[in-house]
């Protein structure tokens, strides 16, 4: 599949922006008003640039609101939705905290659920796509899950450490999360590795039907350049390329993170390694998100010539 | 809406006979043609005539080389298949929105623009709530809708819905584009919810088929297969530069003859 940058961005930060919103509603960060200030307004921005960058792909985005009125059969509508009621919930858990400096607990658990909801249903606009059998497995939605928490307890641990109230428990809370998040993703990638076009029960005799006469091969393409669907769905990365993303998406979004993580315990403070970990693991997600479209095969590759 | 109709009243659609298709691009041309000027925005071209022409089509044929001797393996070029005397066969394949019956396409659209008519079966695009996200393109297994890259609104085959019912048409021409224009009679437009229909005696007469049934998509529209080969595959001479010479009679047949002597 295209790995269209808007998209990237999208699952990137807004992931992260939820992941964010789900640690501070079960009360992480200190809880005076400037923090309050400082942590949802970071959450804020992170969210709202994933929101607004989905955007940025649509043929009319002026028209994205109606996107709101299908949740009863479109995960993507449903995306919207969710976020949108997280995200006007969140407002006013905000004004709580900062103005009166009250964090409402149940408002704060009810935030964390409708986030791992939202991210869920992120996830499941991929997940739930027949047609690209990489993406088809309840991991897909496990993976945007777990990196998302592991990303927010990343970032809440790093602000609680800047305002001067570090906790080892925020601390090791992310690096808990981080490890799991990438022990899923290791195996995201090993079923990912076996799994080929043709594992959903599709080759190119399925898709001509012509499949009892003998053995199909394109003979001729029906034009003699790319159009939308090769190039939104027939696209294709070099392995030896992937290779090298994938090492990187590791080393910056894993590695390097658990080396902050382990530092700032080690250090009992050390804010500085925690921002370099944050900063890193956002690129490594990155280049993890660009994968996971990138590799992605899509079934009408099989009247390409693909198998 | 964009969940799809529990049952529709008629199940509109098209057979394709792939014994019949010539694949001489015929329909692919008219439905262009039809259709730019016809249901919904234009369908746009980007450089045209340049190095890398790209446009918004609905309909395309594809043309496929099947194998019969063969089970595994992919074939070598075509000259090594006439040379080896394969039992092969080229098979053009013609390929339009299907218009499936649970259509992932619809279900996965955010905005409600894509649906499936209760009345017909059709299923549409609604251009002025398209946002042009794409998603459907993803969820649609056959390749069928193009986003159009003038418009940023997703196009697909309509059945031309503005044709089928238009009064002001002959009746002769009230059906869709691709089928009126087909010289060899190869696409047939019908009601696949009446048994005793066109479409529907010739997908029980002739074995027609779905594609990929296994996406679960259940297509209205059927393809019907080649039909088996009457007499057996004859194996290619080995010397096909030997066919090519004339056989030399007479003085010509004396010369040649004289000069192999000579060597």
């Amino acid at each position: 599949m295209h790995p269209a940058s808007s998209i990237i961005v999208f699952t990137t930060f807004s992931g992260m922006g939820f992941g964010l919103i789900a640690m501070l509603g079960l009360g992480a960060a200190p809880s005076d008003g400037t923090a309050g200030f400082v942590t949802c307004a970071l959450a804020f921005i992170l969210t709202s640039v994933g929101l607004a960058s989905s955007t940025f792909h649509l043929g009319h985005p002026e028209r994205a609101w109606r996107a709101l009125s299908q949740w009863r059969s479109s995960w993507l509508s449903r995306e919207g939705a969710l976020a949108a009621v997280t995200l006007g919930l969140f407002a006013i858990y905000a004004v709580l905290w900062i103005f009166a400096d009250d964090r409402v607990a149940p408002i704060g658990v009810l935030l964390t659920v409708l986030s791992i909801v939202t991210v869920y249903a992120t996830a499941m606009i991929y997940g739930s796509l027949k047609t690209v059998p990489r993406w088809q497995t309840g991991l897909t939605p496990l993976c945007y899950l777990l990196f998302a928490a592991a990303g927010g307890a990343l970032l809440a641990a790093a602000l609680s450490s800047l305002l001067g109230a570090f906790s080892e428990t925020a601390v090791l809370t992310a690096l808990g999360l981080m490890v799991v998040a990438w022990v899923a993703k290791f195996v995201w990638w090993g079923r990912a590795d076996r799994t080929t076009l043709g594992s959903n029960g599709s080759s190119p005799e399925t898709a001509t039907g012509l499949g009892h006469i003998g053995k199909v091969r394109l003979l001729e393409a029906p034009h003699s350049s790319p159009n939308y669907l090769m190039k939104e769905m027939v696209y294709r990365v070099g392995r030896k390329h992937a290779r090298k993303l994938r090492l990187l998406a590791v080393a910056l979004g894993g590695a390097v993170p658990v080396l902050g993580l382990l530092a700032a315990i080690a250090l009992d403070g050390g804010a500085f390694f925690l921002v370099v970990a944050v900063l890193s693991h956002l690129i490594g997600m990155l280049a993890e998100r660009w994968l996971f479209f990138a590799e992605a095969e899509h079934s009408v590759s099989l009247y390409y010539g693909h198998r | 809406m964009t969940t799809l109709p529990a049952q529709t009243d008629k199940s509109l659609g098209l057979v394709i006979d792939l014994d019949v298709c010539v694949g001489c691009h015929a329909c692919v041309v008219n439905c262009k043609e039809w259709n730019t000027g016809g249901y919904g925005a234009p369908l746009s071209d980007q450089n045209p005539y340049g190095a890398d022409p790209v446009g918004s089509w609905l309909n395309r044929i594809h043309t496929f080389e099947v194998d019969a001797s063969q089970g595994g393996g992919c074939s070598g070029s075509e000259a090594q298949i006439l040379a080896d005397g394969k039992d092969t066969r080229v098979v053009h394949f013609p390929k339009s929105c299907l218009h499936c019956e649970d259509a992932p396409c619809v279900t996965v659209c955010p905005t409600g623009a894509s649906y499936k008519r209760s009345e017909d079966g059709i299923v549409l695009v609604n251009e002025d709530w398209c946002i042009g996200c794409g998603l459907c393109a993803w969820s649609c297994p056959y390749g069928a809708r193009e986003m159009d890259a003038a418009e940023g609104v997703m196009k697909k085959c309509t059945l031309c819905v503005d044709r089928i019912y238009n009064e002001n048409l002959p009746e002769e021409d009230r059906e869709p584009a691709c089928v009126r224009t087909c010289p060899a009679n190869a696409r047939h437009f019908g009601d696949f919810s009446d048994p005793n229909s066109n479409v529907s005696v010739m997908v029980a007469e002739r074995g027609g088929m779905d594609l990929m049934p296994e996406q679960g998509t259940k297509p209205v529209n059927k393809y019907l297969p080649p039909r088996p080969k009457t007499s057996p595959v004859q194996s290619a001479p080995s010397d096909l530069v030997a066919l090519a010479e004339p056989e030399a009679k007479g003085f010509l047949g004396w010369l040649d003859a004289a000069l192999e002597k000579m060597g």
